[in-house]
């Protein structure tokens, strides 16, 4: 009967007892909905109907249709990540200390996340549309002459993707910022450094891992645009995004294996535009952003 | 800056114009944007001209009885409860250990954890719902339901452990000197004190399952679609219906979506879910 009371003491002591019984639940569900299909899906994607086992792959990379769709879908998402961190970092900055109507104006800026993929691309085609009232405007104060063409191409993907993504980013940055101690900056102005001075040398240094982890959760929220890209953008064409390549291959073709090779393909782009922006973060500076301590 | 001063000053420099400048733009757009879609879901025929001809409200009636709105949000309301009440469970008991213990393998169990809500829900989408379909459980409530659990029990550990990380542990310790098992540690101590917390990421949790889109729509079947999928059916099989329709569907979508947004920030400070804010020193 001592046997296995020492053998329980002894692990306790490492931290392993009963308790740790709690994570069961979750890390089932995790592994049995999450990492074993995605080793089954890496194992499709190996087992291609016709030819060795790297088919689908090379398929994907042979056909210039499919192995486009990677930059279409980076052209896309790079950029509207860049842009909405790069543009909430200002706006977060005015935004800091309180002023009448703060609140009103966070809440205004969730909006956006309510409206939801079909909202905001029926509010695209009809506000952009040749015929809406943003060209409306712009042919009767007559800065152009013809309407501009801003729906069904890249620029309507990208305007969609600003819309959904800017309010998320800026939560996020607002957040970031206000665990910043202002005393920080105080103590840098009393030493004499002008607002540019304190904003690169104080601000920006303790905001930056922050960025990077915005940047991140944006991207993924870019990188996996499918249905604006179906419904404003040019599906067929210069809007092909990498997960609609998937889908047709998983419900119109039928080719579980090449469906689950794209999958794979876009999980390892990902994982890598993520690790990359992780490890620069991980240069930074990572430890409290309060004054004392 | 305006940190030190007692009142801002009503002229700005011209980098705070330029800033108020572009917010000001992105609203004026965003509200033109949603505009566009109310005045078309309440508009008769509107092609090419400022405003529609007439006004109606038969659209939203028409687009109720049409697609079956009310099958397709007690499905939603059924799969987000669903989704809810299982992620919550699961989640945190394993975010309360998260949160007070270490032991060998964390680091690599947070990441597993981390890893749902990092990937595009596609890549795992995909695999997961030829599983599923082939278990035989896709198609169902029940395969859009595990379908959706996926990025939910990260979310749930992942807002729930600062939470937790915020309680004292010493209340527990002196529970457990009075006698209390860990169950009765959870019921008398923690579930009071988490209370506001669980209600806050169930509810974001709820927000995400009825925005879900990709997850539903690689699982559901004819009769299992929510609401976002319903829309995107409704408006990417265009030209059989008449757009106002799917504009009226798109606002009563926005209208829930936003009751849930505002009774969620009632609950939990969008600010305080990354950082602990010490906003002002002299609050």
């Amino acid at each position: 009967m001592a046997q296995p009371a020492a053998w329980r003491h002894r692990m306790a002591e490492r931290g392993v007892d009963w308790q740790l019984l709690l994570l069961g639940p979750a890390t089932i569900c995790v592994l049995g909905l999450f990492v074993y299909p995605f080793c089954y899906g890496v194992g499709l994607s190996l087992q291609p109907e016709g030819g060795d086992v790297l088919a689908s792959y090379r398929r994907f990379f042979t056909d210039a249709y499919e192995r486009d769709t990677i930059w279409t879908t980076l052209r896309l998402a790079l950029p509207a990540a860049l842009f909405n961190v790069l543009a909430s970092v200002p706006i977060a900055c005015r935004m800091r200390g309180r002023f009448r109507g703060r609140r009103a104006l966070t809440t205004l800026l969730v909006i956006p996340i309510t409206l939801g993929t079909v909202l905001t691309a029926e509010g695209l085609l009809n506000y952009f549309g040749p015929t809406g009232w943003f060209n409306r405007i712009l042919l009767s104060t007559g800065i152009v002459d013809t309407p501009v063409r801003l729906t069904n191409n890249v620029t309507g993907v990208m305007l969609s993707l600003v819309i959904t993504g800017f309010p998320f980013a800026f939560l996020l940055i607002g957040s970031y910022l206000a665990g910043i101690d202002p005393a920080l900056e105080r103590a840098a102005a009393t030493l004499g450094a002008g607002g540019w001075q304190r904003f690169w040398r104080i601000t920006l240094p303790l905001l930056a891992p922050g960025l990077a982890t915005t940047f991140c959760l944006t991207f993924v929220l870019a990188f996996s645009v499918f249905p604006s890209a179906v419904l404003v953008g040019d599906p067929a064409g210069t809007t092909r995004v990498i997960s609609i390549a998937a889908y047709h291959a998983a419900y119109e073709a039928y080719d579980y294996s090449l469906a689950s090779a794209i999958a794979v393909i876009m999980g390892v782009i990902e994982l890598i535009i993520l690790a990359a922006v992780l490890g620069w973060r991980s240069l930074l500076y990572t430890g409290s952003t309060r004054g004392k301590g | 800056m305006a940190v030190d001063r007692p009142r801002r000053r009503l002229t700005a420099s011209p980098a705070a114009w330029l800033v108020w400048g572009a917010v000001a733009l992105f609203f004026v757009n965003l509200a033109g944007l949603i505009g566009s879609v109310v005045v078309s879901s309440l508009g008769t025929r509107w092609f090419d001209s400022w405003l529609p001809m007439g006004y109606t409200t038969r659209w939203y009636s028409w687009a109720w009885r049409e697609f079956g709105l009310l099958d397709v949000l007690v499905t939603t309301l059924e799969v987000s409860l669903l989704v809810i009440v299982i992620s919550v469970a699961l989640g945190v008991p394993a975010s309360y250990v998260l949160a007070r213990r270490s032991f060998p393998g964390k680091r690599a169990l947070t990441m597993v954890f981390l890893l749902p809500v990092l990937m595009p829900p596609i890549t795992y989408g995909i695999p997961l719902a030829t599983m599923l379909y082939k278990v035989g459980l896709a198609g169902h409530t029940s395969g859009v339901v595990l379908a959706n659990l996926v990025p939910s029990v990260p979310f749930v550990i992942l807002t729930m452990t600062p939470f937790i990380e915020q309680i004292d542990p010493t209340i527990e310790r002196a529970a457990r000197m009075c006698g209390a098992t860990t169950a009765q540690v959870f019921r008398g101590i923690l579930a009071p004190l988490l209370l506001p917390g669980i209600l806050a990421s169930s509810i974001l949790v709820g927000v995400r399952t009825v925005g879900m889109f990709e997850l539903t729509f690689l699982t559901a079947g004819p009769d299992s679609q929510t609401l976002v999928v319903a829309l995107y059916y409704s408006m990417s099989a265009a030209g059989i219906r008449a757009q106002q329709s799917v504009d009226a569907m798109a606002v009563m979508y926005t209208s829930m979506m936003l009751v849930l947004l505002v009774v969620a920030l009632r609950f939990v400070n969008p600010t305080q879910l990354v950082a602990q804010a010490t906003d002002d020193p002299d609050r």
